[in-house]
C-alpha cells in the first residue's frame, strides 16, 4: 500500500487506464465524464419531492393576500397578526440574473404590508409546502439511518439584508423538526441555499396520503414560537420553539420583498441541478391537490338529468386521481327553461365527491325539464 | 381555518348524510365526509373540541 500525491495527471496516449478499484472519497469535480455504465446514488429523474418548485403553475391566480392557498400551486402562504396583509405573487425572475441563467423564469414573491404596530409575539409570515408521506416513504431515503441523506436546495432573495430561518418537519409518529438558517442574506441578491439533512432513528413516514414532510421558510415569526434551538440537527418538535429568536427588520419594513424559487428536495447528500419539468408535467402533478373547471366564457351550461324527483348532473371524472376526496366550491348556479327564457337563481343541495369523480344535485325538484347553468370556476381542493 | 357554519347534506336516495355544506374563511364549500380531506378533518377537530356544531340536514 502506497500513497501517491500529485497535482496533475496527464496522459501521453489518449487515455489513462485504471483497470478497476478507483475510489474517490469526498466530492470531486470532472469537466466531462464519459462512461459506459453510470450508477448514481441520486436518481436521475423524478428526484424532486417538491412539486412546482420553479413556481410555474398558478391555477388559483397569480397574486393573493389570502392566508392559505391563493397564488402559486402547492405553496401555502400563511400570515397572522399583520396590520396590512402581505401580497404573495408569481413574479418574473429578472433576465441576466442567476437563477434566470439556470432556467428559472418565475418566483414566489412576498411583498410585506405596513406592519404599523410592530412585531407582535404571535405575528408570522411564512411559505410552506406539505409533502404526502408516501412520497417520502417511497423515495429511497433510508430515513432512519444517520448515514442516509436528503438535500434541500433553493434560491432566495430579500430586499432587506437579514438572516432568515426555515425548517423541515416530519408529521408521522413523534414529530421531529430540523431547523436551519438561510444564512445572512445580502439585500437584493439572489443566494442559493443548500442543506444536507441526515436521517435519524425515530423518523417515521407512513405509506399513505397524509402529510409527511412539511417544508417551511419564514419571513418572520414572533416570540411565541422562537427561542433556544439547535439548528442543523433533528429535535423533537416543540410548538413553542420552532426558530431561533427572529430578527424583525424585514417584517417592520413596509413593502419589503422576499422571493423564492428553485426549491428541490432530493435523496442524496449532494444538491444536483434543479430538475426542470415540462409545464404540462408540473400542472398534472399540481392537479392532484387542486384544480378548477374554468373557461374564457363567463358561464357554461351543463346537462342535468332528472330522476326520481330530483336533478343530478352526470358524474364527471377528475383530470387526475386526487390526493383525497376534494372539497368543491361552486360559483353561481342558475336554472333556465328549455325554451331558453329567463334564468332563475339556483342553489346546490348536495354533492358527491371522491378521489376520482364528482357530481352535484341542484336544489330544484320540479318535474319540468330545465337546463342548469353552472358559472365557472368550480374549484376542487384536496390540499394537505 | 375559520369555519362559521356547517350543515349536513343528505343523499336523496338513501337519506344518509353525504356531504357538509360549510362556510370556511367566508366561502361556502361542499366538504365530503371523508377522512383525509383537510376541511373535513378540521371540521371534526372543531366538533370534537366542542367549538363547532354540524346542523342536521333539511328534509
Amino acid at each position: 500500500m502506497s500513497t501517491l500525491k500529485v497535482n496533475t495527471i496527464e496522459s501521453e496516449t489518449p487515455n489513462v487506464t485504471i483497470a478497476d478499484g478507483l475510489t474517490v472519497t469526498g466530492v470531486g469535480t470532472v469537466t466531462t465524464l464519459n462512461t459506459t455504465n453510470l450508477i448514481n446514488a441520486t436518481q436521475l429523474s423524478n428526484r424532486n419531492m417538491i412539486i412546482n418548485g420553479a413556481m410555474r403553475v398558478a391555477q388559483r391566480g397569480t397574486s393573493s393576500t389570502t392566508s392559505g392557498y391563493g397564488s402559486v400551486d402547492r405553496f401555502q402562504h400563511t400570515h397572522n397578526g399583520t396590520d396590512e396583509a402581505p401580497t404573495f405573487e408569481q413574479a418574473d425572475v429578472a433576465s441576466g440574473t442567476t437563477p434566470y441563467t439556470l432556467g428559472f423564469r418565475k418566483s414566489l414573491k412576498v411583498t410585506n404590508g405596513n406592519q404599523t404596530s410592530g412585531a407582535g409575539a404571535s405575528d408570522y409570515i411564512y411559505i410552506s409546502q406539505r409533502i404526502e408521506s408516501q412520497n417520502t416513504a417511497n423515495s429511497g431515503w433510508n430515513y432512519t439511518s444517520t448515514s442516509s441523506f436528503i438535500t434541500l436546495s433553493f434560491w432566495v432573495k430579500s430586499s432587506v439584508a437579514q438572516e432568515f430561518h426555515g425548517f423541515i418537519l416530519s408529521a408521522d409518529g413523534t414529530r421531529k423538526l430540523y431547523s436551519f438558517s438561510l444564512g445572512s442574506l445580502s439585500a437584493n441578491t439572489w443566494t442559493k441555499v443548500t442543506k444536507t439533512i441526515p436521517g435519524t432513528s425515530d423518523l417515521q413516514f407512513d405509506n399513505d396520503n397524509a402529510q409527511g414532510i412539511l417544508f417551511r421558510v419564514a419571513m418572520f415569526r414572533g416570540t411565541d414560537a422562537t427561542g433556544t434551538i439547535t439548528q442543523n440537527q433533528w429535535g423533537t418538535f416543540d410548538t413553542n420553539v420552532r426558530y431561533p429568536n427572529y430578527t424583525s427588520t424585514w417584517y417592520t419594513t413596509n413593502d419589503a420583498t422576499f422571493e423564492l424559487t428553485g426549491v428541490q428536495l432530493e435523496v442524496g447528500s449532494v444538491a444536483t441541478p434543479f430538475e426542470h419539468r415540462s409545464y404540462g408535467d408540473e400542472l398534472q402533478l399540481c392537479k392532484r391537490y387542486y384544480y378548477d373547471m374554468t373557461t374564457s366564457n363567463s358561464a357554461y351550461s351543463k346537462l342535468v338529468i332528472h330522476q326520481n324527483g330530483y336533478f343530478q348532473h352526470p358524474q364527471i371524472k377528475h383530470p387526475v386521481e386526487m390526493r383525497a376526496a376534494p372539497t368543491i366550491t361552486f360559483s353561481n348556479v342558475a336554472r333556465r327553461a328549455l325554451n331558453g327564457s329567463g334564468d332563475t337563481s339556483e342553489s346546490i343541495s348536495n354533492t358527491t365527491s371522491a378521489k376520482t369523480s364528482w357530481t352535484s344535485y341542484p336544489t330544484n325538484t320540479s318535474n319540468t325539464f330545465q337546463t342548469f347553468i353552472y358559472d365557472y370556476p368550480i374549484k376542487f381542493d384536496s390540499e394537505l | 381555518m375559520n369555519i362559521t357554519s356547517a350543515k349536513y347534506c343528505i343523499n336523496l336516495d338513501t337519506n344518509e348524510n353525504q356531504s357538509i355544506k360549510a362556510t370556511i374563511d367566508g366561502v361556502e364549500m361542499f366538504v365530503p365526509i371523508s377522512e383525509g380531506n383537510t376541511h373535513y378533518d378540521e371540521i371534526m377537530r372543531q366538533v370534537n373540541a366542542g367549538t363547532l356544531t354540524i346542523t342536521a340536514a333539511s328534509n
